[in-house]
């Protein structure tokens, strides 16, 4: 189908685009790389009568490290620009981002499709909302009464809902410290589908021992979640199989047409333990 | 002063768009998605529009190098960018190597998914000219081929590589490597 009609704003700066949002009220939009949003308008289930365009904002396309060895992506990063790394910023240290690319979508989406417009789109399978709450992120967002830091904690409300106001657009996302233990895995019927059930794991490894981690899982719930039982499991220093055993448990994930509630969790159990023994390896 | 009406049903701007090294001035509406802008103002009609939701891959083109869906991007976002479609694979009618290895390998039969492999393999191949069968094979997952069971595709786009790898590989041979580099 077609989009049905909107006006289309260009912004010029991130003062500009908020200044839009703050005067257009709830009929506007942002776009970014449009993959899921555009998708949605031309079915119609999105209808905006105004769409205020951020792509050409060029300080939200920076992708560097920070002082404390943290990472710092702007919101405009493509997917693309993460899976080929083309300055080598990521290195050992968060090749788990690069290497969780490849789940999102396929190549001509990870061109356009961008880290930060994943994130404000808060699907509840998102690879990038998993890997910002399994690596604990902070979101830095502005608008007219300024710039704040949000927690990740904070951030995900719900399906598709997330803390930004409306007239707040998301600047950075900040990986605070190094994950090289950590791994991201999914189920999807398609390579490129949107994933069953997704799950990462972050593991705090001494000596080749595992002394705690996070785990992370996506499509059991209206948003991405950590699972406290399963890392109760890994820091009494459990197996693999028990922490797996104990996410599964722990969640609930709604049945649909894709799979029963049952399968769902059984997904859980394989994929936890997956991601624990690829980030182990690492 | 920004116009915060609600926009009336057939309100129109103006878009320059660099399609195959031409400029293009367009008045559209801005739902107009890239595709639509392509085929329906600029005749550009080999690029194919099927699903309009980012699945099928049939409306692939190279945007700044780069493969892109044209059904999931408003011509209004193009403006500045490079836009390559399949057009600018042929010399006339003298088919580019790409699309002749198509031909070579049965890539095709009902030709409705060609455009966009062969855009999709365009701009794959321009990144990693060294891409191996199995990476091929992953990304031409992109697209939707209900004809050839993907087999001939592969082989094609291998073939491709190849062949332009050989040709770099004897041009550098001949010291005309600045060719090459």
């Amino acid at each position: 189908m077609k989009p049905a009609p909107f006006r289309y704003h260009r912004a010029p700066d991130v003062d500009g685009a908020t200044r839009l949002l703050a005067e257009l009220g709830d009929d506007a939009k942002v776009i970014a790389g449009g993959q899921s949003l555009v998708a949605m308008m031309n079915f119609r289930l999105a209808r905006p009568r105004h769409l205020v365009d951020i792509a050409g904002i060029r300080e939200l396309g920076r992708l560097h490290r920070d002082a404390d060895g943290g990472l710092r992506i702007g919101a405009l990063t493509t997917h693309h620009t993460v899976e080929t790394d083309p300055t080598g910023v990521l290195g050992t240290g968060f090749a788990v981002l690069r290497d969780a690319m490849g789940w999102i979508g396929h190549l001509p989406i990870r061109t356009r499709g961008t880290v930060g417009g994943s994130i404000a789109h808060a699907d509840a399978t998102a690879e990038w909302c998993l890997l910002a709450v399994v690596l604990g992120a902070e979101f830095v967002a502005r608008g007219p009464r300024g710039e704040r830091r949000i927690p990740v904690a904070d951030f995900f409300l719900g399906y598709y809902t997330t803390a930004l106001a409306p007239d707040e657009l998301l600047i950075e996302i900040v990986f605070p410290r190094p994950a090289p233990h950590a791994a991201l895995t999914e189920f999807a019927e398609r390579r490129g589908d949107f994933a069953l059930v997704a799950a990462a794991v972050d593991l705090d490894i001494e000596e080749g021992t595992v002394r705690g981690g996070r785990v992370a899982l996506g499509g059991v719930a209206a948003a991405v979640v950590r699972v406290p039982e399963a890392e109760a499991v890994l820091a009494g220093g459990g197996s693999f199989d028990d922490c797996a055993s104990a996410a599964a448990a722990a969640v609930e994930p709604p049945a649909d047409a894709s799979g029963s509630t049952h399968y769902r969790k059984e997904l859980v159990r394989t994929l936890v333990r997956r991601a624990c023994e690829e980030a182990k390896s690492r | 002063m920004t116009d915060t009406t609600a926009p009336a049903q057939r309100e129109v701007q103006l878009i320059t768009l660099d399609v195959n090294g031409e400029q293009h001035e367009v008045i559209t509406e801005p739902r107009r998605t890239l595709v639509d802008v392509l085929r329906h103002e600029l005749r550009l009609t080999g690029t194919h529009v099927g699903c309009e939701h980012g699945i099928c891959g049939a409306c692939t083109v190279l945007v700044d190098d780069r493969p892109v869906r044209a059904c999931l991007m408003f011509a209004a976002q193009a403006e500045g960018a490079r836009i390559r479609t399949v057009e600018s694979l042929s010399e006339g009618d003298q088919l580019g190597d790409l699309q002749q290895a198509f031909s070579t390998h049965h890539g095709l039969q009902c030709g409705f998914c060609t455009p966009g492999f062969l855009m999709l393999a365009e701009g794959f191949l321009a990144e990693r000219p060294e891409a191996t069968k199995e990476e091929i094979r992953e990304v031409v997952a992109a697209n939707l081929c209900r004809c050839t069971g993907y087999q001939t595709i592969v082989e094609a786009i291998d073939g491709c590589a190849q062949a332009r790898r050989r040709a770099c590989a004897s041009r550098c041979d001949s010291k005309e490597s600045d060719v090459c580099s």
